[in-house]
């Protein structure tokens, strides 16, 4: 039977753009479909800027911008967000770091208020820094220290593919580094990154355009201009020779393993980067998928697997040097070496033989199901338009990206496949410490 | 830019008026089979959320997580690699959980594709096969999962929790032993799916972007055919919460403590529910609370406190969890036992139920405003046999209780000497700082 093509269907979000004289940029994307807000305010810093001896600051960071700024005390901020009726996180990745909120709809100044505050400037007082240093401690104690597999892949694997501090460091840090920073290292920060020509804002949901222009200007106007920083140059040659490492995790009961290589550069290079996007999926998306097929219900040696874009699965929102990156849970005793050959087999067969009757279809349908899926949350949407703002410029690409990953043909998968060759490859294992 | 003087401190913004809550379109039918269908209209994407919710109170446990892990592993005329296919072809996907009360198969697709997704998931329920091959694989990757979730501290507290909170309850244990899992045979599952995936009592959501008397109309016509009266089971009433000592679980070399405390709560539908709830979220239930802003934001003993009213079918319970570090986890107890304690027995300030009231009807809002949260909620909302209109009657609950109603809540459900008290870590290190506070039980980790 031929394959039935689903139709791709796409969303019409409507985008406003404009800049304030400060230099911040701003996207306004209205959907009145239910009462309720989401605001995003997108800084041009993540883990790569970090200086070297200064791990894990452009986190640290992060936290600092919640505890209190120009006329708000600390935990004001919480509670006027949560007094509103919404809720409110931020989060640090390698090329930015974002604020946000998702509030019912009448509380749209209220939150324009609170972000222009911190942008104007937060409070940066030695309480509460060492007070945050210790929550971060923390937070890497129940995410990484005393979890199994914890930060594996995205922090054990950088460092066996780079070999510059910006791109193979530990994002999250030592305790050392975070121990040792200092209020002026963070007003430095502040200064440097934080600046209104840095960042973008992006409000989307139940919002008049002309109501919500006139509340931006009214509150972000008056933050002081300062110009983006320079972004260095973080590009490293791909490799030439695999490069494998291993660690031992004293927690984890069963050996796992990852492994990526370098794909185009997702900004400069959109067109090239994309089919590498699709092939993700027809490699590891759900039971009829290439290497879930094989692995993991024909030979059985891995019991689950994934794979993504982007060290934190983010494939829209990252620049380049970035990779696609496969991981994998093994069984007891599992065999990592046969696992990777595996891999290797099935992407020359891929290469070689091409795609089944409707496989890259049906793939696709369900990436254009996830996308949609994404921005029906007025909060997702923001996010991902204030970085589309950021670094392309174009926001209104959420709209065009289930028809783009629709576009993407049988013969650029393949191509793509053909290049992901073992001797290009990262690889890290976790041997596990902790079997019973 | 224009620059002015330097203005003096800005005042925050007032709010906006407050939009009501709206309930959205929505529809329901009984089929002659059992299903009861409930299709919610939001079309904001254009996509589908199913949630079957199948009664599943007293299923044997090993069994029943063997046959949510392997319902998808194909039907009589299916490969489980054709049926993820299918799903996939229209954008689609299904997945299937346990838990003590129901059995769940969820999925999300393109709305084009509701029909056959509703086809596929007809397949799975009256024909899905437990191939023996298949349930072998599937044996060894559930317990392969398993032990990956007892080296999670998480896990190996919450474990200990239920036990300590359930007793003989069938609520007390809901992670199998491998040994069990092991045990497993497909003919067990066949049998297992013939007694207990049958239609009647079972509740299917639909939520999208559909007219919802035409998705009821696709719901009867797929899954009408399902039948099958099968055995139901009722669960009894969970047991009065029993304070007593500190139960210390030893997981030597731990370098957080896992603190988790139990104290009582009540059904959505009993009148101290929503009282209960704004109390919770003063106490620990939202960031801006007493108790994270006393362990985190003050003293930095721990990331992410959290305190929330678990609803199962047969009762209901408030826990407080958070992972502190070692050295303070003694202090930590204190300091949470004194925010109970401090609540249970002074009334909060006006100012701050008026934070938390907000906060709870704002959150409703949010939890509606995608077809994926509203779909949990009324799939929720409908295995405890309720229905989303009553969201407008908790928003009325929650909008009128008082200080005074609050603070008896508050006096009744959180006084610590009513809870009781996890603690999972390194005895050695936190028995002495713990002792000084109460009385301390000590247990191995996994007896």
């Amino acid at each position: 039977m031929a394959a039935r093509r689903s139709r791709i269907p796409a969303t019409k979000y409507p985008v406003e753009r404009f800049t304030l004289d400060n230099g911040l940029r701003v996207v306004l994307t209205p959907d009145r479909s239910a009462p309720v807000i989401g605001v995003a305010v997108v800084y041009d810093v993540g883990i790569r800027s970090e200086p070297e001896g200064r791990t894990g600051f452009a986190h640290l960071f992060e936290h600092l911008m919640f505890q209190g700024s120009e006329n708000l005390e600390k935990l004001a901020h919480f509670r006027h967000v949560q007094g509103a009726g919404g809720t409110f996180n931020g989060s640090t990745h390698l090329d930015y770091t974002d604020y946000f909120e998702t509030l019912p709809s009448n509380a749209l100044e209220r939150a324009l208020f609170l972000e222009a505050d911190r942008m104007r400037g937060p409070r940066l007082t030695e309480e509460n820094l060492r007070n945050q240093v210790d929550v971060v401690k923390e937070e890497i104690r129940v995410n990484v220290l005393s979890r199994p597999y914890g930060g594996f892949p995205w922090l054990t694997l950088p460092p066996v593919m780079f070999d510059t501090f910006p791109n193979a460091h530990d994002g999250y840090g030592s305790f050392d580094d975070l121990e040792s920073a200092t209020v002026a290292d963070a007003a430095d920060f502040f200064r440097r990154y934080y600046a209104s020509g840095n960042a973008v804002l992006a409000v989307s949901g139940d919002i008049d355009v002309a109501e919500a222009t006139e509340l931006v200007t009214r509150h972000f106007g008056d933050v002081p201009s300062r110009p983006a920083p320079r972004r260095p140059d973080f590009t490293e040659p791909d490799l030439t020779a695999e490069r494998r490492s291993s660690y031992t995790d004293a927690l984890a009961p069963l050996p796992a393993v990852a492994g990526a290589w370098r794909v185009p550069d997702p900004v400069g290079d959109f067109a090239g980067y994309l089919p590498y996007v699709v092939l993700a999926e027809v490699l590891t998306d759900g039971d009829a998928s290439r290497l879930v097929e094989r692995l993991v219900q024909r030979d059985r040696t891995v019991t689950s697997l994934g794979g993504y874009l982007g060290f934190m699965g983010d494939p829209f929102d990252v620049r380049d040097p970035t990779a696609l990156l496969l991981q994998a849970h093994l069984p007891p005793g599992g065999d990592v070496e046969k696992v990777l050959r595996t891999v290797d087999e099935e992407l020359d067969r891929l290469a070689t033989d091409g795609l089944t009757d409707g496989e890259l279809a049906r793939t696709q349908a369900r990436m254009a199901t996830h996308l949609l899926r994404d921005t029906d949350a007025v909060l997702g949407r923001a996010l991902r338009m204030a970085v589309l703002e950021q670094q392309r410029g174009e926001p209104g690409l959420l709209n065009d990206l289930p028809r783009l990953v629709g576009d993407v043909t049988e013969e650029q998968v393949r191509a793509a496949a053909a290049t992901l060759r073992p001797e290009r490859r990262a690889a890290v294992e976790v041997i596990p410490g902790g079997a019973r | 830019m224009t620059t002015t003087a330097t203005p003096g401190p800005r005042t925050l913004p007032a709010l906006g008026p407050t939009r009501k809550l709206k309930v959205p379109k929505q529809a329901e039918r009984t089929l002659r089979n059992g299903l009861t269908v409930i299709a919610v209209r939001r079309p904001a994407v254009p996509l589908v959320e199913l949630r079957l919710w199948v009664p599943f109170g007293r299923a044997h446990l090993a069994r029943g997580a063997m046959l949510s892990q392997t319902m998808l592993s194909g039907t009589d005329s299916m490969t489980s690699v054709q049926l993820a296919a299918e799903l996939q072809k229209v954008g689609g996907g299904l997945s299937a959980g346990v838990d003590p009360d129901r059995l769940m198969l969820s999925g999300a697709g393109l709305v084009t594709g509701l029909d056959r997704m509703l086809e596929l998931l007809a397949e799975v329920l009256t024909g899905a096969s437990y191939p023996g091959d298949e349930v072998a694989a599937e044996r060894d990757r559930l317990i392969d999962r398993i032990q990956v979730a007892q080296s999670q501290p998480a896990h190996l507290a919450r474990e200990a929790l239920l036990k300590r909170i359930y007793g003989r309850h069938p609520y007390a244990t809901q992670t199998p032993e491998p040994a069990q899992i092991r045990a497993v045979r497909p003919a067990a599952l066949r049998s297992l799916h013939a007694e207990r995936v049958h239609p009647a009592g079972a509740q299917l959501v639909v939520v999208g972007d559909v007219q919802p008397e035409k998705a009821l109309d696709a719901a009867e016509r797929a899954l009408g055919g399902w039948a099958g009266a099968g055995r139901t089971a009722t669960l009894p009433a969970t047991p009065p919460l029993e304070p007593g000592p500190l139960l210390l679980v030893d997981r030597p070399g731990s370098v957080q403590s896992s603190l988790r405390v139990a104290l009582p709560a009540v059904p959505r539908t009993d009148p101290d529910h929503a009282p209960l709830q704004l109390a919770n979220l003063i106490f620990g239930g939202y960031f801006s609370s007493r108790w994270v802003e006393n362990i985190r934001e003050d003293k930095g003993y721990t990331y992410g406190p959290h305190s929330v009213i678990e609803h199962s079918v047969a009762g209901s319970v408030l826990v407080a969890g958070a992972e502190v570090a070692t050295e303070v986890t003694g202090p930590a107890l204190l300091e949470t036992t004194y925010e109970l304690g401090r609540l249970a027995s002074l009334p909060p300030k006006p100012e701050e139920l008026e934070q938390a009231r907000q906060y709870a009807l704002g959150t409703l809002q949010l939890g509606m405003s995608t077809q994926a949260g509203l779909a949990a909620l009324t799939s929720a909302y409908a295995g405890n046999g309720l229905r989303l209109e009553f969201l407008a009657e908790y928003a009325a609950r929650l909008a009128k209780a008082t200080v005074d109603d609050v603070a008896r809540a508050a006096a009744h459900y959180l006084a610590p000497a009513r809870a009781a008290v996890v603690v999972l870590g390194d005895a050695e290190r936190i028995t002495p700082g713990l002792a000084a506070l109460t009385p301390v039980h000590t247990e191995p980790v996994q007896p």
